[in-house]
């Protein structure tokens, strides 16, 4: 009160203590609708565990053949010296979701791209039926009924689709169904220019 | 409410039963699920206890390995109890799934650059409360009580007040 300076100084420091909660309100707000819309056109994804092999060569493996359906087995040594990318897709029988992506491989193996297939946790039978019923993509298969393999690539789920370059490097990789929007957005774009330069 | 515990008292034999066969039936839930990758060795068993608690599940995301049903968690618990069976240390098992998963798989995030701010968060707030604190206490020292010596107006009015003997 002695003092005469201080009430312009006391004002403006209300004024922050009015604003600055103001700012970190509009601030959240801001993320919060930056998250949500993430998370509707799937370019953020809370719970998405990003690839540990990005820019490596896939691991060293064997997989079997799937013996009904006549296709050569898929080893490591199959992506060395590729003429081009090649989409490897982790699928299985009973897995829903890769019922909803299969026209997507449909459409990619139409198009001339290699998609080759691992069959993980199935039966022989049952992924045979689920190629008859839907049509195969696939011109390499391996069956890896342990999952082991599928490990060592880091699968934690099936769907999973992986995009090799021509040099065997796994450049991109996806966990759960391919969609119309990340056809279009990321994987023809890839797969053009992977081919091209 | 008189009424009630005429009721727990009447019920009590049956509750005390009750009571005494959940505890016995207490170590078989604890049994359920797949025991069949338990190793026979108890300290490589605990080992490898101990190394699943630090891995995440990564269907279920916030539960480690050891505590999910999960057939991926199932499989990370097989393949970590054969390594320790093999020999391998706890830094190679960690190592092993680490470079399949990412940090991802850690349920203790390591320290790096890009972890930096996660870890800091702790001291950073603490740092900031210590600095308000100190400029609040400086504020108040400094404009607060003011200067503790009476003008001399001040001092008249006093002595008015108290009838100064002396005036």
């Amino acid at each position: 009160m002695s003092d005469v300076a201080k009430p312009a100084a006391r004002a403006s420091r209300r004024k922050l203590l009015v604003y600055a909660p103001l700012g970190v309100a509009v601030a959240g707000g801001i993320s919060f609708w930056a998250m949500l819309r993430g998370l509707q056109d799937g370019s953020f994804n809370p719970r998405g565990v990003p690839s540990a092999l990005l820019g490596k060569p896939p691991p060293d493996f064997t997989l079997p053949a799937l013996e009904s359906t006549g296709l050569p087995p898929l080893v490591s040594a199959d992506f060395r010296g590729l003429p081009g990318p090649v989409v490897v897709n982790f699928w299985a029988s009973w897995c829903a979701p890769c019922i909803i992506e299969h026209p997507h491989l449909m459409a990619l193996q139409r198009q001339g791209v290699p998609v080759w297939g691992v069959n993980y946790k199935d039966r022989p039978r049952e992924a045979q039926g689920f190629l008859t019923r839907l049509g195969n993509p696939f011109t390499r298969l391996g069956v890896d009924e342990p999952g082991r393999v599928s490990i060592d690539w880091g699968v934690y789920g099936v769907p999973e689709t992986y995009i090799l370059d021509r040099g065997g490097i796994i450049r991109w990789r996806f966990a759960g169904p391919i969609t119309p929007e990340l056809m279009a957005q990321d994987i023809q774009p890839l797969l053009r220019r992977l081919s091209g330069g | 409410m008189s009424h009630f515990l005429d009721a727990l008292r009447r019920r009590a034999g049956a509750i005390l039963v009750a009571v005494a066969l959940l505890a016995l039936s207490l170590p078989v839930i604890a049994q359920i699920g797949d025991t069949s990758y338990r190793l026979r060795d108890a300290e490589q068993e605990s080992r490898a206890r101990d190394i699943g608690k630090e891995l995440r599940c990564l269907v279920c995301q916030n539960q480690s390995i050891e505590d999910s049903d999960a057939s991926l968690a199932r499989d990370l618990r097989r393949i970590v109890r054969e390594q320790v069976e093999q020999g391998a240390s706890n830094e190679q098992v960690m190592r092993f799934v680490h470079e399949r998963y990412g940090d991802f798989v850690l349920l203790r995030p390591p320290f790096k650059w890009s972890t930096l701010l996660l870890w800091a968060t702790p001291a950073l707030a603490l740092l900031g409360g210590v600095f308000a604190i100190w400029r609040a206490r400086r504020r108040a020292n400094a404009t607060g009580i003011g200067p503790l010596e009476l003008t001399e107006a001040e001092r008249k009015r006093l002595a008015d007040l108290q009838g100064d003997p002396r005036a």
